[in-house]
């Protein structure tokens, strides 16, 4: 260490100690993207810790001031890449929230299916690149097969692998085809196999116990005092899930569990996010089980002015291609208001805050990020922990720095 | 139903804080409540810890910039109960030179909220433990979320490979920064379309 400059202990016969200062990325693979933290160690013992953030600060509220309402929508997947239906969501219900527009009902089923898939995606990614911090290599190398199904699932309903574009207000960009459904299902049913496996590969590993058994514990307190949500807020008993709490889409049908954590360590959340995974999968089946039933058939898109109208009837009706023109170029106008719609996405609480003024493009947009307030926990979580936990804790707060920086 | 209890808490709110609440109304099912910035402490602290409200968990600070009003900035403050399972948004109006007083005392999230605010709009916060810009660049001047800062900003940077580094030069666009304006005439457009003058000349 330091304490070299001029100083010499052989005269004084004493040892100068300073602190050691370390910074900590912003390119350090277990920061899970562009994070950089100036920790302070006394030792191994990390004393202070100031993350820097804002290193992948795109500008995407300022941006959205200046595009229209459907245009907007893509710069949700780009926040969260990890799920990224999930981002696009709350902007379409706060739109649909504003312009009172009715979402079809097979059309809500589909984003209930898409959404459990990216709080699949998302769980696989984290519990599997955390256990690669701790010092376990397979399972990101199992879990990234499952994740690389379930983004073909998302290439067959919208074309893409993660910027989906999918959700769109007043419903979802096109059907479903009955044989996707039929291979979602038949995904969802072989899943559970795959997460027993995973569970033989770390539940009980002596390593993976070791580096997240006691390691950031946090408390309810903190949990209020941050403003955590999501399976933080969970770990530590309080079963809060807006899903439940304030069901969002048709979530009040579904037949599921909000697994709650006791101890509020790394370890919890970790099994909490494998539980989240199974009854993902589990609302899946439900999800595709009704979208099979007859009465659950018809359009996905609430066809009216926010939405365009059928290709068919664009062919054949001057007025539908009319719409569709003025849809795509100027986009559609929401009412003047304000309103702030969330949802449980896979993080956390995910909320958009809309301020309409009455044209086609938003006053302002405030995205709500659960990471940032995480992220921001995490001085007062690892203060006292010894270096090597940092990046476990990381791991388990679930930071992606998409939608922290935006 | 929904509707009814926001309105209930509306109005106990006010009559437990008449002199911070400045009024209070229920829009798409979301209660907000405008209060003054010299009480918004004592009023979030009041929030958390009465039995009705019990808004224990910051969501969200944000600003909106109007800069045709005097008073140019709305300070929202998003607040959720996860035991009353309810929700409350505050605005207050405040004039660019006017500094607010931090709740950061109240609800340790604030904290990155706070200095978001500031780094995006330069409202300050008094009281604030580390008022420091937060999303933008180490250096980095203006505040990018006000209305009249550009979206194209001032400076943009490339590594020069004569000085070895990184350096920061004023914004050259090759092309002028395009905002097309798609309200039809019809809807009562602002700005005179080329060839009316004429038509306006030549009556008189």
């Amino acid at each position: 260490m330091d304490g070299s400059k001029g100083f010499d202990d052989a005269l004084t016969g004493e040892q100068k100690i300073r602190n050691f200062n370390l910074n900590f990325g912003p390119q350090h693979p277990a920061a899970h993207g562009v994070l950089r933290l100036v920790l302070e160690l006394d030792g191994e013992i990390v004393e202070r810790c100031d993350p820097h953030i804002g290193l992948l600060h795109r500008g995407t509220e300022k941006l959205m001031e200046s595009r229209t309402y459907l245009q907007n929508l893509p710069y949700f997947d780009r926040l969260d890449y990890v799920g990224t239906m999930n981002q696009e969501h709350p902007w379409c219900l706060a739109i649909e929230k504003l312009t009172g527009v009715e979402v079809p009902r097979r059309a809500s089923l589909i984003r209930v299916l898409y959404c459990e898939m990216g709080r699949i995606l998302n769980h696989l990614l984290n519990v599997t690149t955390q256990a690669l911090d701790v010092g376990a290599l397979t399972p990101p190398v199992w879990g990234f097969e499952e994740r690389e199904k379930l983004m073909v699932f998302y290439e067959r309903a919208c074309g893409a692998r993660l910027h989906a574009a999918y959700f769109r207000p007043g419903g979802v960009h096109q059907d479903l085809p009955p044989e996707l459904i039929d291979d979602i299902d038949a995904w969802a049913e072989g899943f559970p196999k795959f997460l027993d496996d995973l569970d033989g590969l770390l539940t009980e590993n002596r390593i993976f116990k070791q580096r997240n058994v006691d390691i950031g514990i946090i408390t309810e307190d903190d949990v209020l005092n941050f403003g955590m949500s999501g399976v933080m807020a969970r770990s530590v008993g309080m079963a809060w899930d807006l899903r439940r709490a304030q069901p969002y889409e048709c979530y009040d049908e579904f037949e599921f569990q909000i697994p709650v954590g006791k101890n509020g360590d790394c370890y919890d959340r970790y099994l909490m996010r494998m539980e989240e995974m199974r009854q993902s999968a589990h609302i899946m089946r439900q999800a595709c089980e009704k979208l099979r039933q007859p009465e659950n058939q018809g359009d996905v898109l609430a066809r009216g002015k926010i939405t365009p109208p059928k290709r068919g009837e664009m062919k054949t009706s001057m007025e539908a291609l009319i719409h569709h023109f003025k849809l795509y170029t100027e986009g559609f106008h929401v009412p003047e208001g304000e309103v702030y719609a969330a949802v449980e996405a896979p993080k956390g609480e995910f909320g958009v805050y809309l301020v309409a003024d009455g044209s086609n493009r938003p006053y302002r947009a405030k995205i709500r990020a659960p990471g940032y307030l995480h992220l921001q926990a995490l001085e007062h979580i690892a203060n006292g922990h010894q270096l090597a936990d940092v990046a476990a804790i990381i791991g388990t707060l679930d930071v992606v720095f998409g939608e922290i920086d935006r | 139903m929904v509707e009814t209890a926001l309105k209930e808490l509306g109005a106990y709110v006010e009559a437990k804080r008449p002199d911070c609440v400045a009024g209070w109304e229920v829009a798409n099912g979301e209660l907000t409540v405008t209060v003054t910035p010299a009480s918004i402490v004592g009023f979030v602290d009041f929030l958390k810890t009465d039995g009705t409200c019990r808004f224990s968990t910051l969501v969200d600070i944000t600003a909106v910039d109007h800069p045709d009003r005097a008073k140019r900035f709305d300070v929202v403050y998003h607040f959720l109960s996860m035991f009353q399972n309810h929700r409350i948004r505050l605005k207050m109006a405040i004039r660019e030179d006017e500094v607010v007083p931090s709740i950061t005392e109240v609800h340790p999230s604030a904290n990155w909220f706070e200095r978001e605010v500031f780094d995006m709009f330069g409202i300050l916060f008094s009281g604030h433990p580390d008022l420091r810009r937060i999303l933008t660049d180490y250096g980095f001047r203006g505040y990018p979320l006000r209305k009249d800062f550009p979206t194209t900003g001032y400076v943009e940077l490339r590594y020069d490979e004569a000085q070895k580094r990184v350096v920061y030069e004023p914004v050259k666009l090759v092309q002028e920064y395009r905002q097309f304006d798609f309200m039809s005439p019809w809807e009562g457009a602002q700005y005179i379309l080329p060839g009316d003058e004429k038509g306006e000349g030549a009556k008189e």
